[in-house]
């Protein structure tokens, strides 16, 4: 474990330049350029806002702001994108990088960080975007702002030991590459980012815990919207979870990795 | 540093699991056994000490590439051990990682960081790697512009911008044009000049001749032969014809002279005689002069009734480069029909225009334009002659050109 460490050090020059180049690729082809990485998830945004608030007509409990359901749609996307983005680039990280894998010697630790490092880059983009429709909405979040970074950090861990884990079992059977997104997709519902946690009926309410992205994504509307401190017993629980996660993926990777380059 | 490379007992297998769920098990619980092994690489042992060149040649299928990836380390051994001293630079592929919409200049800060290397030493290398591309005003274009030889040259000097003690390459020595490819030679040749140990893994037998002290052949997984190149290369090429030809038998003995012998067949035709005659006297010589009319006159002895026969020659150099070299079958003078017990006398009068040296004949008996069909006899440096240059001016080289200089001197300004 500590020789990955090393290894992605001695690396790290690679690890930033290729973040960079990851972020200069999508400028240079296309005029939007990085706009198009924070339009995907916002689109998301104005598609709910639409269809539950204006023609569904959903009301949020204990929320005055007109655009209060707008506001809490952003907050859980927020959480959601960078996860779903983290997940799904480590599902096909080895497989996508098959070649190199194959051809060079380099600390291979580095190609999840490098995921992590530019997803969470397009995150702080969309993060900045949100902030400014927040103002133009008129809703100025408060002080619970500051546990947004703690958040993210549990948020990345969950991402990553869940994605690197289904990445490597990914190189020996490609069933789970095509599975997973399916998966996501339930997991998305089930998770309270376009409704409410209330709404959920009564009898499942206990299953809810099941899902460790809801404490994330509760926390996220909580410091964006409520401007409340996170659920800390539930994020912990989830922590807990993530790093565990997170363990038994290096674990996974470590083992694989003999004979993950004689599959791809 | 010095760069050493000890190979001890290599072997890799790869694994049938049956399921893959088994393979995954098998990562927590060792008990659980493979289905079955399949060895692409068993019992290889070899060493390259500092400072030397060593050829890897085999057939498709004999195991090269692992041995690479096994010792760069992209995949672990099954057995036995690889020992690696000094910094190693393996070069497997051209451009790696390079992406078609950064310029020549980002692709390679991306690339050398792939191998390594920091942000400080990538710049300082930057401006030896531009100019060794030669590409001009395209190394800050987007490399989707380049042609694919402008690619491979930015990749050849990002790869071989930072000098290792032990290099290993994996044939990229034929990238670019002719005149890249003299210049990319050019720089391992300085390399190995300079005491950087080299691994070469290639198809190309003229590279491993010139490059190469050692040669090792792999066959089938196994180290067939590690010899000096002439010997392996020659018991290579009798290989590639025993694979044709199921009855044929390959020796090889080194002569008095240096030079190797090296002879396989099938021997329905069998070399009698080969002899190199004085054409003025009829003597046999076995020193020729420049510019002397001399005649190569081989006797074949048949054992078999066979429908086709051709003789081949190929005069080579002391380096064991082929100076010349052609069949009947290229002269359209095919024997057909052949019956056993006759003599075929082959004559072959030319004016000896080599250069002062050595040469050795190497004569072969087969069916057709290739020795891949019949090869009755293939004898690799069968004879040998010395060329010495008494009546012309001194030259250099295997050629004698009918070259004359012509001089001319004049005042500046009065034409």
């Amino acid at each position: 474990m500590f020789g990955m460490l090393i290894g992605a050090w001695r690396y790290r020059y690679f690890i930033l330049s290729s973040i960079k180049t990851e972020l200069r690729v999508k400028f240079i082809r296309s005029r939007l350029g990085a706009l198009w990485m924070i339009l995907n998830p916002l689109a998301q945004v104005v598609i709910f806002a639409f269809v539950l608030s204006a023609v569904l007509s959903t009301k949020l409990p204990g929320i005055s702001n007109r655009h209060a359901y707008v506001i809490y749609l952003m907050a859980g996307i927020l959480g959601w994108s960078l996860f779903l983005e983290i997940v799904n680039r480590c599902l096909t990280l080895f497989i996508d990088n098959g070649n190199i894998l194959k051809k060079l010697v380099f600390p291979r630790i580095a190609l999840p960080l490098i995921v992590t490092g530019s997803a969470s880059v397009n995150n702080a983009l969309l993060f900045f975007a949100i902030l400014l429709i927040f103002g133009v909405l008129g809703h100025v979040p408060g002080t619970a702002l500051i546990w947004l970074p703690p958040l993210m950090v549990v948020n990345v861990a969950l991402a990553l030991g869940l994605g690197l884990a289904l990445g490597v079992l990914n190189v020996f059977m490609r069933d789970v590459g095509q599975i997973v997104p399916v998966v996501l997709q339930f997991v998305f519902w089930f998770t309270p980012i376009v409704y409410m946690v209330d709404i959920i009926p009564e009898q499942y309410r206990g299953w809810v815990f099941l899902n460790p992205l809801i404490p994330i994504i509760t926390g996220y509307q909580n410091a964006l919207l409520y401007n409340h401190a996170p659920d800390w017993a539930g994020l912990g629980f989830v922590a807990l979870v993530a790093t565990g996660l997170l363990a038994f993926a290096l674990v996974l990777f470590r083992k694989a990795s003999p004979e993950m380059v004689d599959q791809l | 540093m010095s760069g050493e490379l000890h190979v001890r007992d290599l072997g890799k297998s790869y694994r049938q699991w049956g399921s893959e769920w088994r393979r995954v098990a098998s990562w927590f619980m060792p008990f659980i056994a493979p289905r079955e092994e399949h060895w692409v690489l068993k019992n290889v042992s070899f060493s390259i000490g500092s400072g030397e060149a060593v050829g890897i040649i085999g057939q498709n299928g004999a195991g090269k590439s692992t041995l690479l990836k096994l010792i760069t380390g992209t995949t672990r051994p099954t057995q036995g051990t690889v020992q690696l001293s000094g910094r190693v630079a393996a070069i497997l592929e051209l451009g790696m990682g390079f992406n078609p919409d950064l310029t020549g200049r980002q692709n390679t800060y991306h690339s050398a960081g792939l191998m390594g290397h920091s942000q400080a030493d990538i710049e300082r290398a930057m401006p030896g790697i531009e100019a060794f591309a030669e590409i001009g005003e395209y190394f800050d274009q987007p490399m989707r512009t380049y042609s694919s030889g402008m690619q491979m040259r930015v990749a050849f000097s990002v790869a071989t911008a930072f000098k290792p003690d032990l290099l290993i390459l994996d044939e990229v020595l034929s990238v670019g044009d002719s005149y890249f490819q003299h210049k990319s030679f050019d720089r391992i040749r300085r390399f190995r000049d300079d005491g950087v140990s080299i691994m070469l893994v290639t198809h190309s037998l003229g590279d491993v001749r010139t490059l190469c002290d050692r040669v090792i052949l792999l066959d089938k997984g196994r180290v067939l032969k590690d010899g000096l190149p002439d010997e392996v290369v020659d018991y290579y090429n009798a290989l590639v014809a025993e694979k044709e030809n199921a009855k044929l038998s390959v020796e090889q003995r080194r002569e008095k002279n240096g030079w190797l012998l090296t002879k396989s067949g099938t021997g329905e035709a069998r070399v009698k005689t080969l002899q190199l005659l004085d054409v003025a006297s009829g003597n046999e010589i076995t020193i020729a002069q420049v510019g002397q009319a001399v005649e190569l006159r081989l006797e074949a002895s048949i054992h078999a009734d066979i429908p086709r026969l051709v003789l081949g020659y190929m005069i080579r150099d002391k380096q064991g480069h082929v100076v010349w070299g052609t069949n009947t079958w290229h002269t359209r003078q095919i024997q057909e029909n052949v019956k056993c017990g006759e003599v075929v006398v082959f004559r072959l009068p030319f004016n000896c225009t080599l250069g002062p040296g050595s040469y050795s004949v190497s004569p072969a008996l087969v069916s057709s334009e290739t020795h891949l069909i019949n090869n009755y006899e293939w004898i690799d440096n069968l004879m040998v002659f010395d060329v010495i240059n008494v009546e012309r001016d001194i030259f250099i080289g295997t050629n004698w050109l009918d070259a004359r200089f012509s001089i001319s001197r004049q005042n500046e300004g009065t034409h």
